[in-house]
């Protein structure tokens, strides 16, 4: 494949994906509403991921914690540990990197369990039969995926911290209420509200991807492993980019 | 290369009789490789018609193109007097709820249990009928086909000839008035094969429906068939009753028999 034919397969792609988010939200508003789907989607896409995002926020706290602490002894601002820490976790590491694991563990379930899907010919079964496969199977755990990162991340968040205060009292002693009352009188509404609102995004971002290459999947067992690998790849890159827009957002609106 | 021999019969349209599927100079090709060249089919009320063919010659492509999973390159489809290839989505799935399609790989949710399968087309098109209803058509769907003791089961613990009953059972559930079979008999033992074909004509009689059954199995064509047409290089190359067609002369029909 040569250059010009790269770019033009880049941008076929990118077109046919806003073509799907733009069904998306056609659909979002038509009925009928899949209640029953939705809600078994937030309980798989949300509660079965709590044990994984948990484990990798708690690591993650611990893990900064003690990263951080010898530059801060070395500048004698050992005190603010927990307030630096905090932040950093709130504003950008909490939700980015439990996107980025989101996208590993739910991206890739949904690639590969609806590029199952097609290639079993399930999809045109349902498109067959009158119903609607894009509702029942792409609007749910889009919208799950919506509704469930943004709760995962104010959790992860809450669990990091739990683990940066470990971090903290590996080497010296801080009371719990002592560190609580450090990470959150250095904590504003500016740090909390747009690392919220862009959890949104990524939640929606890694479910549309993840739906898109699994509802086109082609080619067999290949293409099945290749719309899970490729759900993972471009979601995560996705989330990347939508941080980056934020980032840019907020600091023109001055929440920085 | 048209109608070789003289006893069977042309392809003509019995004006006399109500045409449920109409197809007209249907093709399709997928970039070089020409599946369809100018087919043309009629299926009558109530009948049962084969489309036989060697396997890669289109004939999944064609009922795909009559229920508007593939989209035709010329030609004209009509079903149940309506012009697929100018529906609308909306309209499209009313069309679809009146035919069932019953495919090859079976195609159940194999996330779901067999009731759930059968619940799924129902509750999404008789959306005012009572649980006890919706219970009551799954069981007679599940008693059509002698499966009733599976209701709870999943798709996975079924046998290769079980799942083809259920989903010939969720097929039925919504009371079609076409059904298009997709190779039904392929990959089953022979009594299974035949005990599938048989299943398929009483409750082709039993519920009055026309069929378009694609398939190479003989033994499903012998049993199924009111009409058969042989598909050959993407057009209806002979047309006739199984015994006509048993006795032609035509060295490529005579392939299917021999």
């Amino acid at each position: 494949m040569n250059f010009s034919e790269t770019w033009r397969e880049y941008f076929k792609e990118v077109g046919a994906i806003s073509q799907f988010t733009l069904r998306f939200f056609q659909q979002s508003f038509k009925p009928r509403n899949e209640w029953g789907e939705f809600i078994r989607q937030c309980y798989i896409i949300g509660y079965q991921s709590l044990p994984l995002i948990g484990l990798t926020g708690f690591i993650m706290g611990l893990v900064l914690t003690m990263q951080l602490r010898p530059s801060l002894i070395e500048y004698g601002v050992e005190s603010q540990l927990p307030a630096m820490v905090g932040i950093a976790i709130v504003r950008e590491i909490g939700p980015v990197i439990t996107a980025l694991i989101f996208a590993g563990k739910i991206g890739s379930s949904i690639g590969a369990e609806l590029g199952s899907m097609r290639v079993t010919e399930q999809i045109d079964a349902m498109e067959v039969s009158g119903t609607n496969p894009f509702k029942y199977l792409v609007v749910t755990r889009v919208l799950a995926a919506m509704v469930m990162l943004p709760i995962l991340i104010l959790l992860s968040d809450a669990i990091s911290l739990y683990g940066s205060f470990i971090g903290v009292n590996i080497r010296g002693f801080t009371s719990f209420s002592l560190f609580w009352n450090l990470v959150f009188d250095r904590l504003e509404f500016g740090d909390v509200l747009p690392a919220f609102i862009k959890s949104f995004f990524f939640g929606f971002a890694v479910g549309i991807i993840g739906c898109y290459k699994g509802y086109f999947s082609s080619k067999g067992t290949e293409g099945v492993g290749r719309s899970a690998n490729t759900a993972v790849v471009v979601g995560s890159i996705v989330v990347f980019f939508i941080d980056l827009i934020a980032v840019q957002i907020t600091d023109i609106l001055g929440l920085n | 290369m048209l109608d070789a021999s003289p006893d069977i019969a042309p392809v003509v349209k019995k004006n006399n009789r109500i045409s449920v599927i109409t197809i007209e100079h249907l093709k399709k090709s997928f970039g070089t490789n020409i599946v369809l060249t100018d087919f043309n089919l009629n299926l009558f009320q109530g009948e049962n018609v084969v489309v036989l063919g060697r396997s890669g010659s289109g004939k999944s492509v064609l009922i795909k193109c009559i229920i508007g999973l593939l989209d035709p390159d010329q030609g004209q489809i009509t079903v149940l007097g309506k012009s697929i290839l100018d529906l609308n989505d909306d309209e499209l799935d009313q069309v679809r709820v009146k035919v069932g399609f019953l495919f090859q790989s079976n195609a159940l949710y194999d996330s779901m249990t067999v009731r759930q399968n059968l619940e799924f087309p129902l509750r999404r098109h008789w959306m005012k009928v009572s649980q006890q209803e919706v219970d009551n058509m799954v069981m007679e769907a599940l008693e059509n086909v002698g499966l009733e003791y599976t209701v709870d089961m999943m798709p996975i613990e079924l046998s290769g000839g079980m799942r083809k009953r259920i989903a010939l059972a969720r097929t039925l559930i919504l009371k079609p008035e076409i059904i298009l079979y997709d190779e039904p008999t392929t990959g089953l033992d022979a009594i299974t094969s035949k005990e599938i074909s048989e299943l398929m004509v009483k409750l082709q009689r039993k519920y009055n429906t026309s069929s378009l059954i694609i398939s190479h199995d003989m033994k499903c064509v012998q049993l199924t068939a009111d009409r058969v047409v042989v598909l050959i290089d993407g057009k209806c190359w002979a047309e006739g009753s199984f015994e006509v067609l048993r006795h032609s002369e035509d060295k490529m029909i005579r392939q299917f028999f021999d």
